[in-house]
């Protein structure tokens, strides 16, 4: 319908984000009503999102213009900025920023390296980028979901983490079980994406391959490549996270921390 | 005079806050020998659990010092520090798993695997025989805490650090494990620290009282001295 009122891609564009928009925040309305807190949130995201991927779109058709390696410093503000996100998830946690840098350096930021200097990602804008940024944004979401989590079993089981600490346990050994579940909880996103894949869902860059002309067989396959590393820079972090993490909760005498 | 199991000298603590640091209790000081068990007196809220976790170092005294043996304990790892002053805490926060796995997780920790026996014994001792194959969360509360007392006595500790064992558990628990706290202390001259609000419960357990009230130690002295027991 859309297509018979606007007709340079441009126009179809912005008229297709402004519907969807106005989607989102009906239900955000509804939601709001409902005493759903993430209800008042919607419309700033949204509108912070749309503002944020045009000027990326804008920034992206300047730097395609240049050398391969303008993608760096990029991909550097992104991971420093997800960091930062990261860090809002979880305020009480002393030290979340650095500790997420970290985690995230040594998990998207390792696949990224890897898979480029192994040719799976190829050194061009046009792949780093894209690319690059759905492993650095998938990897926020699991780095939040592992911390959130980790905090969360941290402060409902504060007598059991005292008591082994009382009986001469050290710290990682105190929190180990808490450390598990969180692992295993975060990743859960990421490891269903896989197994659902092609059967639930068809992925939005195999579906953007097909439409630029790729080979669907190529593009399932370069799907299934993405997520994978999603899975292992995710699975990285938070291994990283499992020995930084008990670090910034605990005191250098091995006292829990009064978090939050 | 020999050298006290333990002994804390003007201990402080406060809490820092954003408006400044909060005392939470201050100017505490005793020594205790060898099988002396001390009660620690006073209404809830006056500090009387802010000096049992000092005395375990799970958290950390502003000012004073403690000492161990005569040992200052800045210089005892924390971890080692631990084993040597086990705690019993007011609920018995068991890890899920069975008795016997509750019972071995100190030793675990030093690299020292319990055997059945064993495990067996330090059950016996606290009237769960036959126990150590049960899931922790089929147990009722007085049982639970009783293989909680297991496990701490399982890393053979010099000093017994007690929160109020008791007062989680209805009267008919509280009177067993108050008997057997009171003849396990006894039979192996553990020096103890007893935090009760209990007073009678102090005039039967204790050798000397500490009252504290508002975060202030305001009287140390013997059972008959403070109690008239």
């Amino acid at each position: 319908m859309l297509k018979l009122l606007f007709h340079t891609q441009l126009s179809l564009g912005l008229a297709q984000a402004a519907t969807v928009a106005a989607t989102a925040l009906i239900v955000a309305w509804f939601s709001a009503r409902r005493g759903a807190k993430i209800g008042r949130e919607i419309p700033f995201a949204l509108l912070r999102g749309l503002v944020q991927i045009l000027l990326v779109g804008a920034l992206l058709a300047l730097l395609m213009r240049g050398p391969w390696w303008t993608s760096i410093p990029l991909l550097i503000i992104m991971i420093f900025t997800a960091a930062s996100m990261v860090r809002r998830r979880v305020p009480e946690l002393p030290g979340a920023y650095s500790l997420s840098l970290w985690c995230m350096c040594a998990g998207a930021g390792g696949v990224i390296l890897f898979m480029t200097v192994m040719g799976i990602i190829e050194p061009k804008i046009a792949m780093l980028i894209p690319v690059g940024s759905m492993v650095i944004a998938q990897n926020m979401n699991i780095q939040s979901l592992f911390l959130n989590r980790f905090l969360g079993e941290v402060g409902s089981h504060r007598g059991e983490i005292e008591s082994a600490l009382a009986l001469g346990a050290t710290p990682d050994n105190a929190v180990a079980p808490y450390l598990r579940a969180s692992f295993h909880a975060s990743l859960i996103p990421a490891a269903d994406n896989l197994r659902s894949l092609g059967i639930v869902w068809i992925p939005g860059i195999m579906t953007g391959m097909m439409l630029s002309g790729s080979s669907p067989v190529y593009a399932a396959l370069y799907q299934f490549v993405v997520l994978g590393m999603i899975f292992t820079a995710g699975g990285l972090s938070c291994l990283t996270a499992t020995y930084l993490a008990p670090r910034r909760i605990f005191t250098g005498q091995q006292q829990l921390r009064l978090l939050g | 005079m020999n050298i006290p199991v333990l002994e804390a000298v003007h201990l402080s603590r406060a809490l820092n806050t954003p408006s400044g640091p909060k005392p939470l209790l201050g100017g505490v000081s005793f020594r205790l020998g060898k099988a002396q068990v001390m009660a620690v007196l006073g209404p809830s809220g006056a500090g009387k659990s802010t000096l049992l976790r000092m005395l375990n170092r799970l958290d950390e005294p502003s000012d004073g010092k403690l000492l161990l043996n005569g040992e200052d304990y800045r210089n005892i790892e924390p971890g080692n520090l631990r084993r040597r002053v086990g705690m019993v805490m007011q609920r018995p926060y068991l890890f899920p798993g069975t008795a016997a796995m509750n019972v071995g997780y100190g030793p675990a920790q030093n690299g020292v695997i319990l055997s059945a026996a064993q495990t067996g014994d330090l059950l016996d001792q606290v009237g769960m025989s036959g126990y150590a194959d049960r899931d922790v969360s089929t147990l009722s509360g007085g049982e639970a805490q009783r293989v909680s007392i297991a496990r701490a006595l399982a890393n053979e500790p010099e000093v017994l650090l007690l929160d109020e064992p008791t007062s989680a558990l209805d009267d008919d628990a509280k009177q067993g494990i108050e008997g057997l706290l009171a003849a396990l202390v006894r039979e192996r001259h553990a020096t103890c620290v007893w935090v009760t609000h209990d007073v009678s419960q102090a005039g039967r357990v204790a050798d000397l009282v500490l009252k504290i009230e508002a975060g202030k130690a305001i009287a140390l002295g013997t059972t008959e001295e403070l109690l008239g027991a």
